[in-house]
């Protein structure tokens, strides 16, 4: 038997919504699976991995904490992703602005004022526009791929990070720690409401304001045809040395101010390690999302419930919190495989061999 | 001469990585989760290594790990037609968190180490010999024909009548069984012990060499020795305590390999004349 594709006559818009949700039941079943291989009753680890954390309001409110930098980070990429512009450092630049951002509470820890929060996240988003707008230079100037480059810069920003909070940034009366000194009132953000800061409102308005940039202005035409048909674009006088600038710009901003946010917020200092792989795990945020702004910020709420279940399943059933980061990845593999059925159909054919050899296209 | 030897040591990994993804790029597939086959080519070759107690078996098994890894790219890429950057992405992704799942119980356990044949490490050769078989299969066989050809016009091959889908699982999977290789180089050769994400962007690097090797596969072993002496000489600054922070030294191979895309990627005529035509792109027969 082989699987052959008939191409649809155009996109199947039923399945372009149903997809994530088939990604996400294949995922559920999946983990099951796994579960079920550990030695677990899979019904009530699913259980306590995907439904319980919804079940009570602190556990709500850490998800909404935990989505925020991957909801700041995933709108970026999905325009990224859409203009064909693969940025996958976003990691790298959240670390860029953590450091920028960080830079003023650890080198004037007394200047207390508004003006100390704003300042922490202008310089977080201008870090993270600069640690972006390295590859896109060396793609236009040098065509340097990439994807490789700006993965490449993500070591090296955690690398500086970890020399700074070891070395010059140490926290004087830190026990040697490698941490920088603990951030108080104007350094951190207000919270909203209980534990949810807001940096929740800033990813919200993120998402908002990308999908009106996408839907309603020429800029997000201009980005949709980068993506989908270069060449008309070039006809249209729309410069794809601009739109690579652009969107490292706009995707490095905002993991750069998704890193301050965080260090100004959860994390309340600098230290080597700020993120469990958010920049990263943005990436199957933005694909979950289908690289539609609104989507995305479901999307980083379900990535986050993966983050929040997998301590939740550690907690009570002892299953190893790792686990989380092989649900984000088999759950990114069915969203790639499911979205072959919007352009396509499936089919199933008795493995005959098709004789007629018709020249291609 | 123990210099050198070090230097072919933290070499060897890169190169078998390297070689493996310049023949899958010469079909015309980027894998991009080369770092993910690696990682999994690590933790499964420790752990059978460890549990057989032999590392024979152990390298089987991350070569095993590896193809297994490949055809799940495979399968996407080639059946299903998905969008390869981003397959490749989730391939690293998924191969990192399982080999943190799997590796979980084997952190800090002492590893076995793959014996010296005749005061050598077999596979510091194995990878030149494995080289050596690429460039000639792809340069002087007709098989090698067929691979470039539907690397450089997947639509012509296929009019031809050559099953483009089939060569390139075949490549793809030879590229999964050398990353795996290179993994389990890694956790039973250089470092014999299992680390979480041991493998260090190890894998990207294997990635960015075939584009400074320009698909070539003699340039990627110069590429290689180059890297692993450039790794070396920040280990060897550090002991000697110039004052230099340790971490400026370990970014070393990281700027280095950017500096290297820049410089080999600014060399247009080059690149133009090397680079698989049809490289990245998904294929879908007409039937």
């Amino acid at each position: 038997m082989r699987i052959v594709l008939e191409k649809r006559g155009e996109q199947s818009n039923a399945m372009a919504i149903a997809s994530p949700f088939i990604a996400l039941a294949l995922t559920v079943i999946a983990g099951g699976i796994i579960f079920a291989l550990r030695g677990f009753n899979p019904f009530s680890a699913l259980y306590v991995y995907f439904v319980e954390p919804l079940t009570a309001w602190w556990s709500i409110e850490a998800l909404i904490v935990k989505a925020t930098p991957l909801v700041l980070i995933g709108v970026g990429l999905a325009v990224c992703y859409l203009a064909n512009v693969w940025n996958i450092g976003a990691e790298g630049q959240l670390t860029a602005g953590a450091i920028l951002g960080g830079m003023i509470p650890v080198l004037f820890p007394t200047f207390q004022s508004p003006l100390t929060l704003l300042l922490m996240l202008v310089f977080g988003a201008l870090g993270g526009m600069a640690w972006g707008y390295i590859p896109a230079v060396l793609k236009n100037r040098f065509s340097a791929n990439e994807i490789l480059t700006s993965l490449m810069l993500v070591y090296v920003a955690q690398l500086l990070l970890d020399w700074l909070v070891r070395g010059p940034w140490r926290d004087p009366q830190g026990f040697n720690f490698p941490k920088s000194i603990t951030f108080e009132g104007w350094q951190l953000l207000p919270n909203i409401t209980g534990s949810i800061h807001l940096g929740a409102l800033f990813a919200v308005l993120a998402g908002l304001g990308l999908a009106f940039i996408m839907g309603r202005t020429l800029k997000g035409f201009e980005i949709r045809v980068a993506g989908s048909a270069p060449r008309a674009g070039r006809f249209a006088g729309f410069s794809r040395e601009k739109m690579v600038v652009f969107c490292f710009l706009l995707s490095g901003g905002l993991a750069g101010l998704a890193g301050c946010i965080e260090i100004a917020s959860v994390v309340g200092q600098l230290q080597p390690q700020i993120s469990p792989g958010y920049g990263f795990a943005a990436i199957i945020v933005a694909f979950l999302g289908r690289l539609n702004p609104i989507g995305v910020i479901f999307a980083g709420l379900l990535l986050a419930l993966s983050y929040i279940g997998g301590e939740a399943a550690q907690i009570t059933l002892g299953i190893s919190d790792k686990i989380a980061k092989v649900f984000q990845g088999i759950l990114l593999f069915f969203i790639l495989a499911c979205d072959t059925l919007i352009l396509y159909r499936i089919r199933f054919e008795a493995s005959a061999r098709s004789s007629n050899l018709q020249p291609a296209e | 001469m123990d210099l050198l030897l070090t230097i072919m040591t933290a070499s060897t990994p890169l190169l078998i990585a390297a070689i493996g993804e310049l023949a899958v790029e010469r079909s015309g597939v980027l894998n991009l989760g080369v770092e993910g086959m690696m990682v999994m080519g690590a933790v499964c070759g420790f752990a059978a290594a460890l549990l057989t107690g032999s590392t024979f078996i152990g390298i089987l098994a991350a070569i095993a790990a590896g193809i297994v890894m490949s055809l799940l790219f495979g399968f996407l890429t080639l059946t299903l037609v998905s969008n390869q950057v981003a397959t490749g992405l989730a391939l690293t992704l998924l191969g990192l968190g399982l080999s943190g799942l799997i590796g979980e119980s084997f952190v800090g356990q002492p590893g076995v180490k793959i014996p010296n044949i005749g005061g050598i490490d077999p596979l510091i050769p194995g990878a030149i010999l494995l080289t050596a078989a690429v460039a000639y299969v792809l340069f002087k066989t007709k098989a090698g024909l067929v691979i470039r050809a539907v690397g450089n016009s997947h639509s012509s091959a296929h009019a031809l009548g050559y099953n483009v889908v089939a060569v390139r699982y075949l490549c793809v999977m030879f590229g999964g069984g050398c990353a795996g290789l290179a993994g389990a180089y890694l956790s039973l050769a250089y470092t014999p012990q299992w680390v979480e994400n041991m493998t260090a962007g190890r894998g990207w690097i294997a990635l960015a060499l075939v584009v400074f090797a320009s698909w070539l596969p003699w340039r990627a072993v110069a590429g290689a020795y180059l890297f692993g002496a450039i790794s070396i000489l920040a280990y060897t600054v550090q002991t000697f305590g110039w004052g230099i922070p340790s971490q400026f030294l370990s970014m070393l191979p990281y700027l280095v390999t950017i500096a290297a895309l820049v410089v080999i990627s600014g060399n247009r005529s080059l690149m133009r004349a090397n680079t698989p035509a049809c490289l990245g792109q998904s294929f879908v027969p007409d039937r």
